[in-house]
């Protein structure tokens, strides 16, 4: 089943022609003739779409939100500025059907009664810009942007919108702060964007994904979309497949396959690399807890796994993580939990906004640590000052970057404190080119 | 340096870019034209983004809280081909780190260093979302994906020609 990539790989499909000839931007006339904004909402909210960034959000509930007040422009903004490590499934989706996320931003911004609606893009992704801005123009050109869409009477004006190179700007109160022209610095909530958000007029934040999903719950219902996946998980989802497998690449899934089909079967990832065994998943960006290949194939309860945001999360953090924004990134015998983790840390050292000082200070000690560690000049004491560091950042910061910086370093002692300890104990060992750890009797050293 | 101005062209097109947002919110022009004038003078001097405050009739400090802030933005002189690579997770369990190596050891400079005939800076980013198909590194727009130590030879040959 597939909604967003159903005709990714047709020739041309990132030209308006091609994309209307496969049926794009039917839901633009079907909504903006036959049914009222608060109609495309309810059908959005019956559909259990959840914002597909990372926090799994009801969408058509943040939708519901949004402040009305009389005189005051309302806007959407299109959050694409992608930047969590193992992420790359927006970057796919605009590069190849940038038309799809402008049908979406259509629908969503009349559902929403915006008039003028911005995608932020991260500004690495220039020619990723040129191509959204090329179809733009082709749209207002077939007169599905500008005044009057299709004799409906509603009018949108659409724009891209670069970033600079800032993780934090996928918050959204951050994204908002760089929109208007200042340092990505998240904002003190309450008040929520709903109600202050662009230039302090009441605002939507939804990821590409999401956005996109609506134009196909417009033509099909929501009741439709909500018959994919299972329980609170419907739809389908992008995964954004990397590492150690055979395909990387995005595949979008039902919601509700296990994870070991997602991971082997020829339809998806593929299986691992020839030769090599399953260790550790990164199952949702690099901010969600790492699991070793036992807990991700399998609950602790014995169940298998599926690609869900329940079941994935099912344990809590002890045995579960998180489907986050869908980054699979798949490790093998030969990874290093704590190079990788390290990898991490200093991600989260340099993405830190420096605003609140648990995050600066922390993320900053995280990384120092870690890099000691990986270099042989660990102490017996770091592995225990990590998850104190970790829990000391967590819950007390002001976004969430906090908490995406302590989960991986918490998570990854947490399931593979003997590899943190061999290093410690055996620098000699550690800090020779490529040594890995092996644990006696794990399914991966086997 | 010449005197600092946009080509006529790109003033045009900074007219139609304050005129996406509402009146007096021209500050939200800031990050677009700062690619504009990277693009066009190479690096943020203190002199470019005056210039870049002048176009918005905001003070220049504006420009430079932002500038600083954002990675993607040259604070300091750079060759004529910056080389942006990717070492976070994935790309590195991809085998990143041999192939920077392999590219720091080619061009004889480290991370954050310039070819002392300008021809080429190196500099370490955070993940560039592409990390199914990494190592990655940027040059300009331009992405070069699934690299290897022979690649890296492949593209520095053809841009030291």
């Amino acid at each position: 089943m597939k909604i967003l990539t159903e005709h990714i790989d047709v020739p041309n499909i990132d030209t308006i022609d091609v994309f209307m000839k496969n049926g794009g931007y039917s839901a633009v006339g079907k909504a903006l003739k036959k049914m009222t904004p608060d109609e495309v909402t309810e059908e959005v909210k019956k559909s259990g779409l959840r914002g597909r960034g990372g926090a799994g959000f009801p969408v058509g509930m943040k939708w519901s939100f949004l402040a009305k007040p009389e005189g005051v422009p309302r806007y959407l903004v299109c959050n694409a500025d992608e930047s969590e490590p193992g992420t790359f499934k927006d970057h796919y989706l605009m590069w190849k059907s940038p038309h799809t996320l402008i049908e979406g931003m259509i629908v969503s911004s009349y559902a929403l009664g915006a008039n003028t609606s911005y995608i932020y893009v991260r500004g690495e992704l220039m020619y990723v810009i040129n191509i959204l801005e090329k179809a733009i123009q082709e749209a207002y050109d077939k007169g599905l942007l500008g005044k009057n869409i299709l004799g409906s009477g509603y009018d949108l004006d659409l724009f891209v919108q670069p970033g600079g190179g800032a993780y934090i700007c996928g918050e959204e109160t951050a994204l908002l702060e760089s929109l208007e022209g200042k340092r990505g610095n998240p904002r003190n909530k309450p008040p929520f964007p709903a109600v202050k958000g662009l230039w302090q007029c009441p605002t939507v934040v939804n990821n590409v994904e999401s956005i996109a999903a609506t134009s196909w719950i417009v033509n099909n219902g929501g009741d439709a979309y909500a018959a994919i996946g299972v329980g609170r998980s419907t739809g389908t989802k992008l995964i954004s497949a990397s590492g150690h497998i055979k395909k990387p690449g995005v595949y979008e899934i039902p919601l509700g396959i296990t994870v070991e089909d997602f991971i082997y079967s020829d339809e998806w990832c593929g299986g691992i690399r020839d030769g090599h065994k399953l260790k550790a998943v990164v199952a949702g960006g690099s901010s969600v807890p790492i699991l070793p290949a036992e807990l991700i194939l399998t609950t602790a309860a014995g169940e298998k796994r599926l690609m869900t945001y329940e079941s994935l999360s099912d344990g809590g953090f002890a045995t579960g993580t998180m489907l986050g924004s869908g980054g699979f990134v798949v490790m093998d015998e030969t990874a290093c939990i704590v190079h990788n983790t390290l990898t991490f840390a200093k991600f989260y050292h340099h993405e830190s906004c420096g605003q609140c000082s648990p995050c600066r200070e922390g993320t900053g000690w995280m990384d120092k640590v870690l890099h000691r560690i990986e270099h042989g000049q660990g102490r017996k004491e770091d592995i225990d000052l990590l998850v104190d560091v970790a829990k000391k950042i967590e819950g007390n910061t002001i976004c969430p970057l906090g908490d995406a910086a302590s989960w991986p370093v918490a998570a990854a002692i947490r399931h593979f404190r003997d590899e943190f300890e061999w290093h410690i104990e055996h620098p000699e060992l550690a800090t020779k080119p490529g040594a890995v750890f092996m644990r006696q009797g794990a399914s991966w050293t086997k | 340096m010449s005197k600092i101005v946009f080509p006529a062209e790109t003033l045009e097109l900074v007219k139609k870019i304050i005129a996406r947002y509402p009146e007096g919110k021209q500050k939200s022009a800031l990050l677009p034209i700062l690619h504009l004038a990277q693009a066009e003078w190479k690096w943020c001097s203190p002199e470019v983004m005056d210039y870049v405050a002048s176009l918005l009739s905001i003070s220049p400090i504006e420009v430079y809280e932002v500038a600083s802030f954002y990675t993607m933005f040259h604070l300091e002189p750079v060759g004529e081909h910056v080389i942006e690579y990717c070492r976070t997770g994935p790309c590195c369990l991809m085998g990143g780190v041999e192939v920077y190596d392999h590219l720091k050891k080619r061009l004889k400079i480290n991370t954050g260093e310039t070819t002392k005939d300008g021809k080429f800076t190196i500099k370490e980013v955070e993940c560039l979302a592409a990390c199914g198909w990494g190592p990655v590194f940027q040059i300009r727009e331009k992405y070069y994906m699934h690299l290897t130590k022979e690649k890296v030879d492949e593209i520095i040959d053809e841009l030291s020609k």
